[in-house]
This record gives C-alpha cells, structure tokens and sequence, in this order.
C-alpha cells in the first residue's frame, strides 16, 4: 500500500482531472456555441453510454460471456428491458427487475 | 416551479437510482478498509473524486502499488464520458455563474446526469429552474454517496461478503428504466445496439475504453440513422411535389 502522503497526492490528483473533465465546458459555456451535428449526436449520448455501462454487467457477470438460463444478471436484465419498453415507467421496470434478479439468484444458488 | 420546488424535483427523480446505488458506496468503503486502506482513504475520495467507477478502479490500482501518474492518467480515461455529458448540459448552464457552474460540474455523475436528462428532454426543466433541480439532485447523490461509503467502511469487518451480494444489479436496473424510455425511434434502437454489441466485444480494453468507444460508436450510429431517415423523407416528399 502506498504510504499517507502519495495517497494524499493520489486522491488530490484524481480530483483535479475528474473536475476537470467535468468544469472544462462549463467553464467557457457562454463562448462555445456547439455545430449542429454535435448537438444532434448529444441526444443519443444517454442511450449509448448507459447501455454501454450496463451490458457487460448484465451479459458478462463473472468476466465472460454467459449466455444461460443460470445467469441472473440476464433474467433479471431481460425481465426489466421487456417491462420497461411495455409501459415506460422507470420505477416499475427497475421493481421487476430487482425482484426478478434476487428471485432467480436465490432459487439458482 | 420555484427553486425549492425544483430542487425538491431534482432529489425525488434520484430516489430510484440513489436505492439502485445504495450498494455501491457500501461495497466501496468496505473494500477499501478489506485491502488494509486506513478509513480516511476511501472517505476523502467519495468527499472530493465523486466518481463511482474511477474510485473502485483506483482501489484496484493501489493494492498494486501503481506510479501516482498511471492513476492520473486512469482516472482521466474511465471519466472521460463525462465530457459527453457535460457538452449536453452546457446549454443549461451558460447563463449561471463561475460558481455556480463549478459546483455542478463537481456533481455531474452518471446518475444524475440520466435521473435529470428525461425531464430537460420533456420540457419539465428548463433555463430557469432547471439548474435548481440539477442541485437537488446532486446534492441527493453527494450525501447517499458519502454516507454510503461511511457505513460501507464501518461495515466492512462486519459484513465481509457483501460485495458477491449482487446488490449492484439495482443499477443495472435503474439505467434499463431510463434507456427503455428513449427506445421509441428506429435510431434510438440502432444506437442501443450498436452500443451493447460493441460494449461486448471491446470489454478486455482496459480501464473503461472499451465502453467509451462503444458509447462513441452507439452516438455515431444513432446520428447516422437520423440522418439516414432525414434524406429518405426528402427524397420521398420531392417525388409527391
């Protein structure tokens, strides 16, 4: 383990590129005015980065590829994807999923 | 709305994914004091990184003992997509000021970047209040973090286990809550495939590029599409003129 005062440059250091990354637009918001095809592309921005974080976690749950009926993270996955696209309320497609997740888990240990 | 309305908004649209991350904080804390990390360690990164996946990515780097500029460099990668939402929500906050702006930058995460996004998207939030509820919400998720990562710190000898709980799959759910929604347009699909089938394939990059570059790739494939559907409509209304 690193001694006390490297970690206390680790963890200032990661602040500083982390807001960074963050204040960088923000910061000069009132001077850029963005092209059109970059304002177009930002409405798929939620889409593609959420369902990038999440289909390895649902998909590869212990690293590789497990495609069966005995990986939970895909029951419950699929479970919320079918009840989120019927009726599009949030907070009965994350219900469902959850229920299904620790369900199948449970009954599959 | 007012701005407490608005905040109060902010904070009520975070409840679901803040229960969704409830386990994350805890799993962070305790995996920190479990690698021999002293409390303050994993404490002091939720107080000024704010960054989920960058903080657990740096717990796996210390524990090998990597060169401070090799962190650095990390954590610039795995948060790189927030520059994404960032350059989405300029137009929100180009009219506030210097402080104001560095403050919500600091809370610009993934969550409350998808539990505020559908209401500026449906028209709910706007310039006027809408930085308000941005605040709501990122105060809610500051507090739940940090708290989190306390209680995950006391629990750590506690509850050795827990991180194999699965309790993480809550986000996985919350985040399917939130794509389902857009999912109504061939191009918003396209841009959902694309996305999930590269975020496969390209997972053995390291540290997050893999879902940078398929988040890039699922962006391209959604503009291309519209773009795509743009023309057709043309050429199909030239023929009716």
């Amino acid at each position: 383990m690193p001694d006390t005062f490297s970690l206390i440059m680790n963890i200032f250091g990661m602040f500083v590129v982390t807001f960074g990354i963050r204040f960088v637009l923000y910061a000069r918001a009132h001077r850029i005015q963005l092209p059109i095809w970059l304002e177009e592309s930002l409405a798929y921005v939620p889409v593609a980065v959420l369902t990038a974080i999440i289909m390895p976690m649902m998909f590869m749950p212990n690293k590789q590829l497990d495609l069966s009926w005995h990986n939970p993270w895909l029951l419950g996955s699929l479970a919320a994807f079918v009840i989120g696209l019927i009726f599009k309320k949030p907070l009965l497609t994350i219900a469902v999923g959850v229920v299904v997740f620790f369900t199948s888990q449970f009954l599959l240990a | 709305m007012t701005k407490w309305e608005a905040m109060r908004f902010g904070a009520l649209v975070s409840v679901p994914m803040m229960l969704g991350n409830l386990p994350f904080g805890m799993i962070f804390g305790s995996l920190a004091v479990s690698q021999g990390l002293d409390p303050w360690v994993p404490i002091a990164m939720s107080l000024f990184v704010f960054a989920g996946s960058a903080q657990f990515v740096a717990l796996g780097l210390f524990a090998v003992g990597t060169p401070i500029l090799i962190v650095i460099f990390t954590t610039f990668i795995v948060n790189l997509r927030h520059l994404l939402y960032s350059a989405d929500y300029m137009k929100y906050v180009k009219h506030l000021p210097m402080s104001w702006r560095a403050v919500l930058a600091f809370g610009l995460t993934d969550e409350t970047y998808a539990a505020t996004k559908p209401y500026f998207v449906n028209g709910k939030l706007d310039e006027t209040t809408g930085h308000w509820a941005y605040l709501g919400s990122v105060v809610a998720f500051y507090t739940m973090w940090n708290l989190t990562t306390i209680i995950g710190v006391l629990a750590g000898e506690l509850i050795p286990g827990m991180s194999e709980w699965g309790l993480e799959f809550a986000m996985v759910a919350t985040f399917l809550g939130i794509i389902t929604t857009y999912l109504r347009t061939s191009a918003y699909w396209i841009s959902f495939a694309v996305a999930g089938t590269a975020a496969l394939f390209l997972y053995q990059l390291p540290n997050n590029l893999g879902m940078l570059l398929a988040a890039l790739l699922g962006v391209l494939a959604g503009v291309a599409v519209q773009h795509l559907h743009a023309r057709l409509n043309t050429t199909k209304g030239d023929q009716h003129a």
